[in-house]
């Protein structure tokens, strides 16, 4: 008797943050299996433990699978042009520098098409946090290969395998600057809700890579088809070492090659707005 | 020889036409960006040339932007070359499409028509290609899927044309045509080979004959630029005429710039692009054998728009409807119909004139619609007028 209540406490349709989520909305477009889910879920969970007010959060998603997060958080959501929400996020950081910033997309979004904004932010290190969620193919558009296929998996595109190097994005943040770089997958669920509350805190650009499943796309192209064949593979190659050599952290998505979680970068560096200030500073007119 | 020729008809969308004219006409060099609806193209192709059926580079650019320069720089060294992309894609190409246009460089490129952001759609309009209007380009519009495969064909051929050395762009109506399977009927790869030749791009790299190109050209010299390119978009029609005349003759199909339907005797013309014209002829007959009438004029070639042939068909008509997927905001009406306004303004035709708005973001444009307009038309020719000059049809009020 007592199994039973418990099974329908868990199958209730009420979710804890309904408060943070548009339930009109609902059900979303997302695949069986997909990850993105599980970003939204983290994601209101770190608004709803963090110290900021929630009507100080906004968020900012481009185009794809990911760019319909924004659609889904019933907070103020802006969903832009593909590529360009990083640049979007700027502006509205820049002229309101009391808003907690976060931009919420995809590989082929954020890094690919909108990667010299991606880049630029960084060096500028403009205080928003960037989640991109890595599923290593363009899902929306029909499972082309993008910036982070990896070399040999296959695609629409390519179907024979991957001709291209993919980013090792780690890496790229680390040595653009970015006070704050992490990597989680959608398994590790507690540890991705809370780099996230991380990133609301960090003065300067937060960037977290999400690596998340992509049963319908990726995976239907690369013997992955069903969601817990990516969760199987997380559990097997996963390697947590918060301390790892950047250089060595790029993912092959091939059995027994690991995959390198952690929070990799936590620094303190003067934001944008920091320097900026100095320079009026320095002209005189700014006390 | 036998005289009996045998003809080939293959079950095609759109997109897969489109891919397999292009592998047909043996491109050397293929960079693109997936951009829903036109995506399937490159898939396509990107599979003949991984399974080795086509010889040719296939580059998957970082954006539209990267993929038609790449385009231009293929094109530049001889390389026939191809890209294909819808909406916000052609609109973040915009700058390279001028580039490519003055620069001279012949790529052939697919647009398949999708609405503009914002708000998101995915559907079809002509937006995208209305705001690509003025770029030096020629656009061509495609009415079915035998037209989408067949002008590809013949895209090439005049692109490459050396009185020509244009960029062109094919015009298929988003998911109506891309995603649509039609009997087509394609030609053997031989008649295709002899039809298209070698792209005999005369400027190829030559360290004898070195050439500097997109230099600075300051106002002692930059109009004299530009005036060549107005002079070769003059002249192109002429040329598009042999061409079409030439692939008529090894396919049975003939492609006019204009395709008229019941207009010689048509009291009510009804002007369209793309594959709303179907939907109009279907109509029109119908009402022909009402004893009505009625007429459609479907147009192949936007750009260079072909004034002198469109004045020959609405001189005789008392009433035209001119029927626009797009619209210039702020401006005296939707793109084809300042076009024919102008058009009959500078042939002194004074000729009863309604521009209808229709189908923006995929908006239906249904049987019953055109019968719908047609019955506002021969209303306006009965009472010598519209009541509006500019209708928004099928907006919900």
């Amino acid at each position: 008797m007592v199994e039973v209540q418990v099974l329908r406490e868990v199958v209730s349709s009420e979710s804890p943050r309904d408060d943070l989520i548009r339930r009109e909305r609902f059900p979303h477009i997302w695949c069986p299996g997909c990850g993105l889910g599980t970003v939204l879920k983290c994601y209101v969970e770190a608004i709803a433990s963090s110290d900021i007010p929630r009507d100080k959060h906004v968020i900012v998603s481009g185009i794809g699978c990911s760019g319909r997060m924004a659609g889904y958080v019933n907070i103020d959501s802006y969903h832009v042009t593909h590529g360009r929400p990083i640049a979007f996020a700027e502006g509205m950081k820049i002229v309101r520098p009391d808003l907690e910033v976060t931009v919420i997309s995809g590989d082929g979004d954020l890094v690919t098409i909108g990667g010299n904004h991606f880049i630029h932010a960084i060096r500028r290190n403009v205080d928003i946090n960037v989640f991109l969620v890595n599923n290593f193919i363009y899902g929306m558009t029909g499972n082309q290969y993008g910036s982070t296929t990896p070399l040999g998996a296959r695609s629409s595109t390519s179907p024979y395998g991957c001709p291209e190097y993919p980013f090792n994005l780690p890496l790229l943040a680390a040595a653009l600057g970015a006070p704050f770089v992490a990597r989680w997958t959608t398994l590790h669920v507690r540890q991705l809700a809370e780099a996230m509350k991380k990133a609301m805190k960090v003065k300067g650009f937060a960037f977290i890579e999400i690596i998340s499943p992509c049963p319908v796309g990726f995976g239907s192209y690369n013997e992955m088809r069903e969601g817990m064949d990516f969760i199987k593979f997380f559990l097997e190659n996963c390697i947590v070492d918060h301390n790892a050599d950047l250089n060595k952290v790029a993912i092959s998505m091939r059995p027994g090659d690991p995959i390198i979680l952690g929070n990799f970068v936590e620094r303190e560096a003067p934001t944008y707005h920091d320097l900026e200030r100095e320079v009026f500073r320095k002209a005189g007119w700014l006390k | 020889m036998s005289l009996v020729k045998q003809i080939r008809m293959v079950a095609l969308t759109g997109n897969e036409a489109i891919a397999y004219a292009v592998k047909q006409a043996n491109v050397d060099v293929i960079a693109a960006y997936p951009i829903t609806p036109q995506t399937i193209i490159v898939e396509r192709l990107s599979k003949y040339v991984a399974d080795g059926e086509l010889e040719a580079a296939f580059i998957q650019a970082e954006s539209e932007h990267s993929a038609l320069s790449i385009c231009i720089g293929a094109a530049l060294t001889g390389a026939r070359t191809f890209t294909s992309t819808a909406s916000q894609g052609l609109a973040l190409m915009h700058e390279v499409l001028h580039i490519a246009s003055s620069m001279r460089a012949p790529i052939v490129m697919a647009v398949a028509n999708r609405a503009l952001n914002s708000p998101l759609n995915i559907h079809c309009d002509h937006s995208d290609i209305m705001n690509a209007r003025d770029t030096g380009w020629i656009h061509l519009f495609a009415n079915n899927v035998q037209q989408a495969y067949d002008l590809t064909l013949i895209a090439f051929r005049l692109s490459e044309d050396l009185d020509v050395l244009l960029p062109t762009s094919i015009n298929l109506d988003g998911f109506i045509l891309t995603h649509s399977v039609e009997p087509v009927e394609v030609l053997p790869d031989e008649d295709v080979r002899n039809f298209l030749g070698e792209n005999r791009y005369p400027y190829e790299i030559d360290f004898n004959k070195p050439l500097a190109y997109g230099v600075m050209a300051l106002p002692d010299t930059y109009m004299e630029f530009r005036k060549q390119l107005y002079e070769v978009l003059k002249s192109a029609p002429r040329i598009y005429d042999e061409i079409a005349e030439e692939y008529a003759k090894i396919s049975g199909r003939r492609y006019g710039k204009l395709l008229p339907y019941f207009t010689e005797d048509a009291e009510v013309i009804v002007i369209a692009l793309g594959s709303s014209v179907e939907t109009l002829k279907y109509v029109a007959k119908r009402l022909r054998r009402e004893g009505l009438k009625a007429g459609v004029l479907g147009i192949t070639m936007y750009r260079p728009f072909p004034e002198e042939e469109l004045v020959e068909i609405l001189s005789k008509a008392k009433v035209v409807v001119v029927m626009d997927r797009a619209y210039s905001y702020g401006g005296v009406g939707g793109p084809l119909y300042t076009d024919v306004l102008s058009t009959l303004y500078k042939n002194d035709l004074k000729i009863t004139i309604a521009d209808f708005i229709y189908g923006l973001g995929g908006r239906d444009f249904k049987i019953s619609d055109a019968e719908e307009i047609f019955k506002k038309a021969f209303r306006a020719l009965e009472k010598g007028s519209f009541d509006q000059d500019i209708y928004w049809w099928g907006v919900k009020e």
